[in-house]
């Protein structure tokens, strides 16, 4: 009798060991943060990256409507490919705040430059805390955030392909 | 006169110094609960990374600014999730990570008691 309890015991906790198990195989493992709604702290001050003047994000920001926010550096590949779209996104009368993240003045200028700036005004992130308050993890990485609310939308990982641009555009006339 | 001088200077950057020194600690206790978010594995304090090391000036900043310990994981946690911390919250989804070590604790503290009372 005793012997039969103990092996239904141990079929149990076999058997929920394998759900817990089977349940943990369809987790996504992918890091993502792209459903957080936190807000950013706008009376953080920045450098402009051509006057070298220190300014008030919130001013870059257009109060009735949202903005898109890009984080790009002259020696990330990937920023170089995406740049087409933000072209494109300027093209389409699109606010961007470009924030310069660790990079030299000089390159980054070049950078723009020779691509184009799509840009509205670039600020400079020396030393990656402002890409934190963001909640950036690296280049290039792109927000879209209310002039409202001070939250974010939407936030884009990784270089913009074409299709998110028509996403883009959505959102922005979405939350107008 | 010198001599105080001297002494006056020695205990004041012995003061700075050892200021200096208990906020590094603070940083460095606080960045290993921190998950280095584009390297696996590791916590912000082990990493070298470009993100691990804005991390640690952002938490050097806050502690510089007065923010407690707690602050500074609700910040972080508000910016990039749960997953930045390691230790999990109890919620829902956690509860029975918490729980079964309890469990298991009364489970085997109760086989102790009924194998020693047996006796």
């Amino acid at each position: 009798m005793s012997k039969n309890i103990k092996f239904l015991g141990l079929l149990l906790t076999l058997i929920i060991i394998f759900i817990i198990l089977l349940k943990g195989l369809n987790v996504s493992k992918d890091y993502s943060n792209e459903k957080l709604k936190s807000k950013i702290d706008f009376s953080l001050n920045a450098k402009k990256l051509f006057s070298d003047e220190i300014i008030n994000i919130s001013d870059l920001f257009d109060k009735n409507s949202p903005s898109v926010v890009n984080i790009w550096a002259s020696w990330c590949a990937p920023c170089r490919e995406e740049h087409q779209f933000l072209m494109k996104l300027k093209d389409m009368n699109i606010n961007i705040i470009g924030i310069n993240y660790k990079d030299s003045p000089k390159n980054a200028k070049n950078f723009l430059n020779s691509l184009g700036n799509p840009y509205s005004e670039v600020i400079t992130d020396n030393d990656g805390t402002k890409s934190i308050e963001f909640g950036a993890i690296g280049v290039p990485e792109t927000f879209i955030i209310s002039g409202k609310t001070n939250e974010i939308i939407k936030k884009y990982i990784g270089p913009l392909t074409s299709e998110n641009l028509i996403e883009i555009k959505n959102l922005l006339e979405e939350n107008a | 006169m010198l001599k105080i001088l001297k002494l006056i200077l020695l205990l004041y950057f012995s003061f700075n110094f050892s200021y200096a020194n208990e906020i590094n600690t603070k940083v460095d206790q606080i960045t290993k609960n921190l998950r280095c978010l584009i390297c696996q594995g590791q916590s912000v304090y082990d990493s070298q990374s470009d993100f691990a090391v804005s991390m640690k000036l952002v938490v050097k900043n806050k502690i510089d600014e007065g923010k407690e310990e707690e602050e500074i994981y609700d910040y972080l946690k508000n910016k990039y999730g749960e997953w930045i911390v390691y230790e999990p919250e109890l919620n829902q989804n956690t509860f029975l990570l918490w729980s079964i070590p309890l469990i298991l604790f009364a489970f085997g503290g109760l086989l102790i008691i009924r194998k020693v009372s047996i006796k």
